[in-house]
């Protein structure tokens, strides 16, 4: 267990060392220049910008050396648009933000999925069923985005027809401001999973081991809590890593819709101003968040799962 | 079941003769099916897939066939028709040129708020008796809506200041309805006063003669006051008056381009490489699939934006192929740990080590049983990617680093539609609706084509 | 299975399941006590957010983008001028009626080679120190100082010696600018200007305290504590990207005339559509409009007001030699194949824009009223046949067989996206041009326009200053913002005379001249004046909205009972 663990963390390492170098050769190869500006400037300042920026180095190895070395120290950089502010700091700030909405958000899609799957399986082809799949049907092929500006439009009306503020239309500061943009986040994750579930507790339903439970006798709660709900969550759990890496990172259009000050909007608008160590921090903290998330839901995995051995 | 059967048969003597030697005997009554018929008559039983088949196969045709049958130029902007919806009203009159207005010679309005000429979607001419209390001038105002008790005005179009002779030409967005036009006063600071003149005006559509002959409309130059109906737009205009029908069938060609291509050459790239890391194994699979780990770690929108903005795009170029090509290098490892593991375990299949015995080559292992025996979990792979790249190619245009105007795409339509959600309401339903009924489609036939081609995978449904 | 057993199992499982939904939303909601506890420390609480709140003197305001920094001597953007605004002042500054008014200086006297100015005694920073005049040279010397890498120093270049030290080759001591006493700011020229009144109201021109700058050790505007205040509100709250708090700065010297005791930002987006659902919502106290969000707002009701935000965009042709784009005739058939009239009214739809006429925009004043009254510019035609005869005549000079496709170099703004697709069409339409379109994020253009790798561009200008030589110098040859590279001795002949004197009808006679040249040689192509609607709070007055200076300045806002 431990040297598994051991040895899945130090992959994880080397897979930041590549997502590091391949985010630097990326955003080297952009045309543009960061330092450019509106105003133009005098060769002087140019050069002590560059200076400030390491740019007046050789790419390769320098720039390249000195941006691993400060990776490792956990140092990203000075932005180049909010010239005082660390990297660091901005991801700091930012990113909390996103990681609460993120979590919300695949707690929502989580919880509601297992939730549905389970009743449209124990409802199967029944009106409950029908309805639900119908909105998971609408859950997958609505682009996000259509749901984040329905949602917006949504509280205003519901605003306007309370008279008073029942929950917050943009901006961020309370659970209230939380609740539809992670709902609008989980929204496909959700419909996902309902459709995973509902498919994985049909095919246990009529599991050799359901059957013997019956025919020992079991109480009904019993089979159902201790073995099929809990074999028909294995399959989700599975998915949950990369859904959460979906989640975490697809916040962007919510995040912009709804005015929430997080990491993805901050990566979009650094994005426009070509802002290369903001772009480069960013992608690199998020990458390693993804390794992370991805080894910690196997090793949970393994857990649950008896039959997984780690090794 | 048993005993009736002897009950009412009669046996003769002849029933025990022997059959005559023959490959009859070896005959099986009903007709083979090999793999691939198996799974056409599963498929065809599954009326969800089948119709979602048809979709697909629909959708193609819109976007091969569809710009033969209507052949409106996606680009061409009718700014007489500008975020039309669907049959809407497309009666105009023939008026004279536009030309600018000389008011000179002509004398202010003593009375009100007047119209100086006919008001016509070229332009509205007003004038207005003077105002007590007017020494900063005027400012002129046009709703859609009467001006109710909150004396909302409607658009501020423009000031009149204070000695300038009372007239003001309205052309801004003219649209053939009714308008509530407003003359408020000014005081000494460029305030508003309480004091205003209002008007309601019904404005007519004109284009000129002219426009109607560069527009096909009419043959050759009709005379002023002449009526036509201008050109028709089954599906409506989007905001710079083109043809909605045409750029949906044009915006096809972008949206399922991505989303067919980009999944076809990653899963082809990922086959290759698969196959030689599952048939290889060793130390080139290792490193493939090493490899691969790497690539599924980055993280995938950042990446495409990151690589939107590395490629960049040229003058004139749409942007579709760094798309395709930052999809391809991003995506290529799920498909090849796919096909590696199936390779692995039918490499173990006791009629593979069969095969191997007897002494069939690697190139035929691999063109007879491999690859016929991945296809199916592959085409099912290829058919749930096509969904995802569609909402890839949306989302990026959402946001901006999608495809490059002019060249539409159902993505970047909705982000157009959805500023004007309210108002202009199709301009985002017909691109949503067909994002969803592709998506849609597709992911149903990959339902479809699982429970079909391969009986392990077969869903409970 | 039996049926009566799967149907036991069915209920069973059912109130399992009901259990279950029970317990998560219990556990959702003890995790969103939690979470509210953690957005807390991440946001302001922008659900207490009111558009207007009598009693307690305070309005709640959007800022469109979060200000990059608040340093006022490296401030480059609208966003933080507005801010910076609010909390700092300059020897003068703009009031409601947007006329240059007093600030820190109480009188000043400006001569041909030099400045003075009376600082007033009761200026004082945000901690109860005096604002003294040493404070302005330690920040105009900072600012030009090549290691500060300020982008906005060449506005510092009319002080003796400020170009020289901007280039690394005088040290910042040897600026025209000396603190006579405390109170007393004395002030070399370079050479004369017209418009230093109206230069030293910019924020690269605002006071910095030495002893507190170099205490935040090059953080100096990072956070709302890494700042000292001399303006009408303190930066109070600052959560980035967030939100911004500002309180009433007690120590301003003018805190009489402030009515808020403090301006909410609890919402920092761009987003038009954000906005006016928040302006609908009652949360903000004003919200900017734009083509799409306009019929929202008329559908509600609202009073839409207008003004022009004092920038200029045009079509800037390339003017490097080799470039299709050098030929008078080319450049006319495309002038004439174009109508600002048309792109405003039918294309753009936003009332506040004015079809473009020439580069000096409406509000400019010249030397007795508006320049544009006093120089009218030449009217503009649009004649798409007399167009294809000058491209006829254009490719018959250039030796052309056929027009190549020709590059038109375009921002990403949702206008200029529109805005490229119309002329597109348009060119096609009226000359048979072949244009591509190339649509570029800010900083990818800039690099494309600075190398010259366009025929034509879409660009825009807005002022610094008020005085038509914000935009007047603009394509002179040596300017770097000149980056069509327009090359003519007797436009930059003009720029010099205007440049050199102070007498206002000699200045407005050579800005005319400009205009006439910029006209007759069709440099540039105007194509709108941008405008801005926008809705606010009527029991919001005093608002101002001004072309030059911060904008929207809620400084000396005042509150009303609409009722």
């Amino acid at each position: 267990m431990w040297a598994y663990t051991g040895k899945r963390l130090l992959q994880g390492v080397l897979t930041v060392w590549f997502i590091a170098t391949a985010t630097f050769i990326a955003m080297h190869n952009v045309p543009g220049d960061p330092l450019m500006n509106d105003k133009a400037v005098s060769t002087a300042i140019r050069a002590n910008l560059e200076a400030k920026y390491g740019l007046d180095r050789a790419v390769f190895p320098d720039q390249y050396l000195i941006y691993l070395g400060n990776m490792v120290r956990g140092d990203f950089g000075i932005s180049f648009t909010q010239q005082n502010r660390l990297v660091n700091d901005i991801i700091r700030e930012h990113f909390p933000v996103s990681a609460t909405l993120g979590i919300l958000a695949v707690l929502f899609a989580a919880l509601g999925g297992i939730l549905w799957g389970a009743l449209t399986a124990l409802y199967r082809n029944r009106l409950p069923d029908i309805v639900i799949m119908f909105l998971v049907i609408l859950g997958i092929s609505v682009p996000s985005f259509v749901f984040a500006a329905l949602g917006q439009l949504g509280l205003v009306q519901l605003n306007g027809l309370f008279g008073r503020q029942v929950l917050p239309v943009a901006g961020w500061g309370s659970v209230g401001h939380m609740l539809v943009p992670s709902l609008v986040l989980g929204l496909s994750t959700m419909a996902f999973l309902t459709r995973l579930m509902r498919s994985s507790m049909l095919e246990i339903v009529n599991a050799d081991f359901i059957r013997t439970a019956n025919a020992k006798g079991l109480p009904p709660t019993r089979i159902f809590l201790k073995h099929q709900l809990r074999n028909a969550i294995l399959p989700v759990i599975t998915v949950l890593g990369p859904a959460i890496a979906a989640i975490t990172t697809g916040g962007f259009v919510v995040e912009l819709v709804f005015a929430i000050p997080g990491l993805g909007r901050y990566f979009v608008e650094a994005v426009q101003q070509l802002d290369y160590t903001v772009i480069m921090g960013t992608t690199v903290f998020y990458g390693a968040f993804l390794v992370l998330m991805v080894i910690v839901v196997d090793l949970i995995y393994g857990f649950i799962d008896p039959r997984v051995r780690l090794e | 079941m048993a005993e009736s059967t002897i009950a009412t048969g009669s046996v003769k003597a002849s029933d025990f003769a022997p059959l005559a030697a023959g490959r009859s005997a070896e005959t099986i009554s009903r007709p083979s099916l090999s793999y691939w018929q198996d799974a056409w008559r599963r498929l065809k039983d599954n009326r969800r897939a089948l119709i979602s088949l048809y979709i697909v196969v629909g959708l193609l045709l819109l976007t091969l066939v569809g710009p033969f049958i209507w052949t409106m130029d996606p680009a061409l902007q009718d700014l007489d028709q500008v975020s039309q919806p669907p049959f809407a009203d497309r009666s105009a009159t023939i008026a004279a040129p536009y030309s600018s207005w000389d008011t000179s010679d002509v004398a202010p309005s003593a009375d009100g708020l007047a119209v100086i000429e006919p008001p016509t979607s070229q332009s509205v001419r007003l004038s207005w008796e003077s105002i007590p209390g007017s020494s900063g001038g005027y400012r002129i105002y046009r709703n859609i809506f009467p001006i109710g008790p909150e004396r909302a005005l409607g658009l501020p179009l423009g000031d009149v200041f204070g000695g300038a002779p009372r007239f003001f030409e309205d052309r801004l967005d003219l649209e053939p309805r009714t308008y509530y036009y407003s003359v408020v006063a000014l005081d000494e600071n460029q305030r508003e006063t309480t004091a205003f003149l209002q008007r309601t005006i019904d404005v007519r559509r004109v284009i000129t003669a002219k426009e109607a002959i560069d527009k096909g409309l009419a043959e050759d130059t009709l005379p002023v006051g002449a009526e036509l109906r201008l050109t028709a737009h089954p599906l409506g205009t989007d905001y710079l008056g083109r043809d909605l029908l045409a750029r949906l069938m044009h915006g096809a060609r972008t949206s399922l381009f991505i989303g067919i291509f980009a999944p076809i050459l990653y899963v082809l790239i990922g086959i290759s490489v698969g196959s030689i890391a599952g048939f290889a194994g060793g130390r080139l699979d290792q490193l493939l699939m090493r490899f691969a780990d790497f690539v599924v770690a980055l993280p995938f929108l950042l990446f495409m934006i990151v690589f939107k903005i590395a490629f960049g795009i040229g003058p004139g170029e749409s942007g579709i192929f760094p798309m395709l090509i930052a999809m391809v290098i991003l995506l290529w490892p799920a498909t090849a740990r796919l096909v590696r593991g199936q390779i692995l375990s039918i490499k173990n299949q006791g009629y593979v080590e069969a095969s191997k015995l007897l002494g069939a080559s690697s190139g035929y292992l691999i063109g007879r049983h491999m690859i016929p025996n991945t296809l199916g979990v592959i085409l099912v792979t290829l058919t749930f990617a096509v969904p995802s790249a569609i909402f890839t190619e949306a989302f990026l245009s959402f946001i901006g680093m999608g495809v490059a105007p002019p060249t539409p795409s159902w993505g970047s339509m909705c982000n157009e539609g959805l500023k004007t959600m309210l108002t202009t309401p199709h301009e985002l339903i017909f691109p949503a609706l067909f994002i969803s009924i592709t998506v849609l489609a597709f992911n149903l036939l990959g339902d479809g084509l699982r429970d079909a081609l391969d009986a392990r995978m077969r869903s409970r449904e | 299975m039996a049926e009566n057993s799967a149907a036991s199992l069915n209920r069973a499982a059912l109130l399992q399941l009901g259990l279950l939904i029970a317990a998560s939303v219990a556990a959702l909601f003890l995790l969103m006590v939690l979470l509210n506890w953690a957005a807390s420390a991440t946001g302001s609480d922008a659900s207490a957010a009111k558009a207007v709140d009598l009693e307690a003197r305070s309005i709640s305001v959007i800022v469109q983008n979060e200000p990059p920094q608040l340093n006022s001597m490296k401030a480059t953007d609208t966003d933080s001028g507005q801010v910076l605004g609010h909390i700092m002042e300059g020897l003068l500054r703009y009031d409601i009626n947007n006329q240059l008014a007093p600030g820190v200086a109480e009188r000043w006297d400006i001569r041909e080679n030099g400045a003075t100015f009376w600082l007033r005694e009761d200026a004082k920073w945000s901690d109860g120190e005096p604002v003294t005049a040493h404070d302005f040279v330690f920040a105009w010397r900072t600012a030009l100082d090549p290691a500060t890498a300020s982008i906005y120093a060449f506005i510092l270049y009319p002080v003796k010696n400020g170009e020289a030290i901007n280039r690394g080759e005088a040290a910042p001591e040897t600026l025209g600018v000396r603190a006579a006493s405390d109170r007393r700011l004395e002030i070399e020229f370079e050479q004369p200007v017209a418009y230093f009144d109206k230069l030293v109201a910019f924020n690269v021109y605002y006071p910095v305290r030495e002893d507190f700058y170099r205490s935040t050790n090059g953080r100096y505007g990072a956070d709302a504590d890494e700042m000292l205040y001399n303006g009408a509100f303190v930066l109070s709250e600052w959560v980035h990207n967030a939100s911004m708090r500002f309180e009433k700065n007690p120590h301003y010297w003018d805190r009489d005339s402030i009515y808020l005791n403090s301006i909410h930002v609890p919402f920092i987006t761009n987003s038009k559509h954000t906005a006016v659902n928040l302006f609908k919502d009652g949360r903000v106290a004003m919200a900017e409009l734009d083509a799409e969000t306009l019929p929202d707002a008329l559908q509600q009701q609202w009073h839409i007001k207008r003004f022009v935000d004092g920038s200029v965009f045009y079509l800037e042709f390339n003017h490097r030699p080799g470039r299709v784009s050098t030929n008078l005739n080319f450049r006319r058939a495309i002038e004439m194949a174009l109508d600002p009239k048309e792109l405003v009214f039918r294309v753009i739809k936003v009332p506040g824009y004015l079809p473009g006429e020439t580069l000096f925009p409406i509000w400019l004043m010249g030397e007795k009223t508006l320049f544009r009254q006093e120089y009218p510019p030449a009217q503009r035609i649009y004649n798409p046949e007399r167009a294809r005869e000058h491209l006829e005549q254009a490719r018959v000079e250039l030796g052309l067989n056929a027009w190549p496709p020709l590059v038109l170099l375009s921002g990403d703004t949702p206008i200029s996206v529109k805005q490229s697709e119309h002329i597109q069409a348009k060119l096609r339409e009226n000359l048979g041009l072949d244009m591509r379109l190339d649509r570029q994020i800010f900083k990818q253009r800039l690099e494309k326009m600075k190398n010259g790798e366009f025929d034509i561009v879409m660009a825009g200008w807005g002022p610094d200053f008020d005085d038509p030589m914000t935009f007047g110098d603009l394509f002179a040859s040596w300017n770097l913002q000149n980056r069509g590279r327009y090359n003519n001795p007797k436009l930059d002949a003009q720029v010099r005379i205007a440049q050199a004197s102070l007498e206002p009808a000699v200045r407005m006679r050579a800005f005319g001249e400009i205009q006439r040249i910029l006209k007759e040689d069709a440099v540039i192509l105007p194509d709108y004046e941008r405008g801005k609607v926008f809705v606010q709070d009527p029991r919001m007055i005093d608002m101002a909205r001004r072309a030059v200076g911060p904008d929207p300045d809620y400084s000396r806002v005042r509150l009303v009972d609409a009722n």
